[in-house]
């Protein structure tokens, strides 16, 4: 069972990976644009979800931590023009300390008031970011102007050379994610999540996994700041507003929350099938709120909610026999 | 002292509208433990159905101001009262059961739905009531204050009252106050928990309707995203006064509104909602239990 | 020489209820020591001092010579005590052995670095660690069950993983809160067994429980709580015939 899981995702991810290569063969302008929001999507319902999904923590800011990465992509180069590929660690870890410093008074909170929170937190970013703070962010105008990332002296700029950029970041995420996933880190997380009680009193340290959960997923959502910065060269406040929060939270949840493919997946239809039925685009989230409310009823667990089993059969009987 | 006083005055106009909103949130979460997020949007539908009942039916120019207002009222009320109990019926009662992120993801997904099929109804744009309402000032304590907001606050307090008499006084508040400290406990006792969830359901939503309505009236203009906004002020008045706790939801809401008015005024007006967010987070670092709340320790 | 854990005065209220008041006893290396009274004694909240889930008004919790009560829950683990909880609380979607992995947690290192690195050294931890969760497994008789989800199992054999989990923290001292609460005769019989082979292991047992049978023949030592305050301690024996504790007990439940 476990083994026949594992088969086929490596078969989904090379599909994918296929795909995706051979995307700029048959896919226009319009529609690899659209992929590679897709791949935004992913990076950060993936960043959520080691923090809602794993660690079990209701976080509906997550937008904040996003928009922090690229506004500090956004300042650096604007105003010190270094190269954008280089602000990716600077994101990574102002968005991380932010997170740290937000998240520290408030991480014990209880579900629901912890999401109550963070909805607040990430207005509290938004309406300093429209009032200019400390006259770095542009105000409600934002700012425009940021220079095109270049890897190995190729300019990126085009569609399909954004793609490649996004979806590598993507798959180099996906098989680091799928590593903390079955090591000692992800088990803590989910441990927390389960219980905590029950964590902290096994001996695991809970308050400093709630925190590195918000610490490392905002880390990511930063760095998906920088790409956003780089394809767009122009942020401004708006597009990181309660929506995108809400938004991220869906795709976590409708795909398979803790379930690496099915987040994959949910940020992919939450991208895709407004595209497809673009007739109906004033109706895409009245169909999402019907969908959440349906969804929760009939299957909380998400989609596709499997996980890979971090101990096979054959790992136990190894174990066993190494007695 | 003149700005002091307008502040003041104009705090306690929007703080009671936030109370009114938020006796909505502490009595849904008193008895389900349950942030219902659709609650700010229950208070647009108020909004946005007393403009339509308003332009259509003209009842004040039928029943004179004072009646034709009231039954506009009971009307509005009435209405939101039935989308809450229907809402209660589709999204919240069949996850009675279930873990509380399902709840409370169906609440967002009953908050973006509500939302959205108004837009979908009425566009977009701001919309604005007809002016009926009549504009004079009258003298207190030496300062002009508009009618209006004076009869605002009197109107939600004297709602409020009435609310607090119902649920101390009578047998139905009775069984709201047991089925909220013990829902299985309140089952032994012979009280139908499900009838309580529903009178809670339409409670809170006509008040929150309501207290829509007035603000229509009040300001002139709604919007069909109003509701987050307002609701998650409300919802931190809820908190502020400890959720569950009814008159703590009255006290949060007039403080709450009174800050904000006197910190737009005072410190900046740009930074106007990130006040009450503030206010929020604060709360639940320092008490999160609320100013009249009691703390409870954790079983473990 | 001082006891393994030694409990001197220690007072916890909630609000205006006193659940424990001035409670001192020993518990000494080696022994398995029991703590009984009737429900509301104070046993689960004297409990939840010694493992910091609750901090002390007054009184002091020393461990091995070491202050502990100002210590958080999973420093305390790592001191050296483990515990089980009177309604049992496992990670219920994990797997058995998953579960008892939690344990071995405080005695391994690798963290989110050496996790998306994977060193050579990680990968021995992370394969040592599986091992002894699996020989953990099998100490307390649940073999076969390593990959089943915690709440797919029997009721009796979830407080046995349980008990698993504690273990592989490499405790000196566990707590057992009512280990043998749902269990039936047979199982109760087994559980006897188990603290038997736990304490051969040179682990210290420190338990509440309901199972008067089972207190008086897996316990050398017994501390009786009533209203929060320590009403009696000795032997078995002494405790059988002690006149407060069978006052403390009429028509409650049977000594």
């Amino acid at each position: 069972m476990a083994a026949r899981t594992t088969t086929r995702l490596a078969i989904g991810y090379a599909l994918a990976v296929a795909f995706i290569a051979a995307a700029p063969l048959f896919l226009d302008a319009y529609w690899l644009d659209v992929l590679n929001s897709v791949g935004l999507y992913v990076l950060l319902a993936l960043s959520l979800n080691l923090i809602l999904g794993d660690a079990g923590l209701f976080n509906m800011g997550h937008a904040a931590f996003y928009a922090v990465g690229a506004y500090t992509t956004a300042i650096l180069s604007t105003r010190f023009q270094i190269p954008i590929l280089w602000t990716l660690p600077a994101s990574a870890v102002v968005a991380a300390l932010f997170a740290t410093l937000v998240a520290r008074p408030v991480v014990h909170l209880r579900g629901d008031y912890l999401l109550v929170v963070t909805i607040g937190l990430g207005e509290i970013v938004r309406i300093a970011l429209v009032n200019d703070v400390f006259g770095l962010t542009g105000g409600a105008n934002g700012i425009f102007g940021i220079a095109r990332p270049t890897v190995f002296g190729l300019k990126i700029r085009r569609p399909h050379e954004f793609l490649y950029l996004i979806w590598a970041f993507v798959a180099v995420t996906v098989l680091l994610f799928h590593r903390l996933e079955q090591s000692r880190f992800g088990r803590a997380l989910n441990y927390l999540r389960e219980d905590p009680v029950a964590a902290e009193g096994s001996g695991v340290n809970t308050a400093r996994y709630r925190l590195l959960a918000f610490a490392l997923g905002a880390a990511w959502a930063g760095m998906t700041g920088t790409l956003y910065a780089a394809k767009m060269t122009i942020i401004s406040p708006e597009s990181f507003g309660f929506w995108e929060s809400v938004v991220l939270f869906l795709m976590v949840i409708l795909g398979g929350s803790g379930s690496i493919p099915g987040v994959i997946l949910g940020a992919t239809l939450v991208v895709v099938l407004p595209e497809v039925f673009r007739g109906f685009a004033s109706a895409r989230m009245l169909v999402f709120g019907l969908v959440m409310m349906v969804m929760m009823v009939v299957r909380p667990q998400g989609l596709l909610a499997f996980r890979i089993l971090r101990f096979k059969e054959s790992d136990v009987r190894r174990a066993g026999a190494s007695q | 002292m003149e700005q002091f006083f307008q502040q003041l005055t104009n705090g306690l106009a929007v703080g009671s509208i936030y109370a009114l909103i938020a006796l909505g949130y502490t009595m849904v979460y008193g008895v389900l433990r349950l942030i219902n997020f659709a609650h700010g949007d229950l208070f647009t539908y108020g909004a946005y159905l007393g403009m339509t009942l308003l332009t259509s039916f003209l009842l004040h120019d039928h029943l004179g101001l004072a009646l034709g207002l009231v039954v506009l009222a009971v009307m509005v009320m009435g209405l939101v009262a039935v989308i809450g109990v229907i809402l209660e019926r589709a999204a919240y009662r069949p996850l009675r059961e279930s873990p509380r992120l399902s709840a409370v993801v169906s609440a967002l997904g009953a908050s973006i739905f509500l939302q959205n099929a108004l837009m979908l109804v009425y566009g977009a744009r701001y919309q604005v009531y007809p002016d009926i309402l009549p504009q004079t000032t009258v003298s207190l304590l030496g300062q002009q204050v508009p009618v209006m907001r004076i009869a605002v606050v009197l109107v939600s307090v004297t709602i409020m009252a009435a609310l607090y008499l119902f649920v101390q006084k009578t047998k139905v508040g009775t069984a709201i106050r047991a089925a909220a400290i013990d829902q299985g406990a309140a089952r032994l006792m012979g009280i139908d928990v499900n009838k309580v969830v529903t009178i809670v359901f339409v409670i809170g939503p006509a008040l929150g309707g309501g207290a829509g309505l007035l603000v229509g009236l009040y300001y002139g203009q709604i919007s069909f995203t109003m509701g987050w906004i307002y609701g998650m002020k409300a919802f931190t008045a809820a908190i502020l006064g400890g959720i569950g706790n009814i008159p703590g939801a009255m006290v949060g809401g007039l403080l709450l509104g009174v800050v904000e008015a006197l910190g737009a005024a005072y410190v900046s007006f740009a930074w106007k909602d990130a006040f009450a967010f503030l206010v929020l987070i604060l709360i639940l670092i320092v008490r999160p239990s609320g100013l009249l709340g009691e703390r409870v320790a954790e079983k473990i | 020489m001082s006891a393994l854990l030694e409990v001197r005065g220690v007072t916890k209220s909630f609000g205006g209820l006193t659940a424990v008041s001035d409670v001192s006893f020993d518990v000494e290396a080696g022994s398995v020591v029991g703590l009984i009274g009737p429900n509301g004694a104070g046993k689960t909240t004297t409990f939840n001092l010694i493992t910091g889930n609750y901090r002390a008004d007054r009184g002091t919790i020393r461990f091995e010579d070491r202050a502990i009560d100002r210590m958080r829950t999973h420093k305390i683990v790592q001191a050296g005590i483990a515990r089980t909880f009177q309604n049992v609380r496992l990670f219920q979607q994990l797997s058995a052995v998953e579960n008892v992995l939690a344990g071995r947690h405080c005695r391994t290192k690798s963290g989110a670095l050496g996790a998306l690195l994977r060193p050579p050294w990680q990968v021995r931890e992370e394969r040592e660690a599986a091992a002894r969760a699996v020989e953990e497994l099998a100490f307390v008789g649940l073999s076969g069950h390593a990959m089943e989800l915690a709440k797919n199992l029997a009721y009796g054999d979830q407080r046995r993983l349980e008990i698993a989990r504690a273990l592989a923290a490499d405790p000196r001292l566990v707590i057992l809160d009512e280990p043998a609460g749902g269990m039936n005769e047979q199982e109760t019989e087994e559980l006897i067994g188990l603290i038997g082979r736990i304490r051969k292991r040179g682990i210290t047992i420190l338990l509440i429980e309901h199972d008067m049978s089972l207190v008086m023949r897996a316990c050398e030592h017994i501390v009786v709580l009533e209203y929060g305050e320590k009403i009696a301690e000795g032997p078995p024996a002494s405790i059988q015939a002690n006149p407060r504790v069978i006052e403390a007990y009429l028509g409650t439940e049977e000594v």
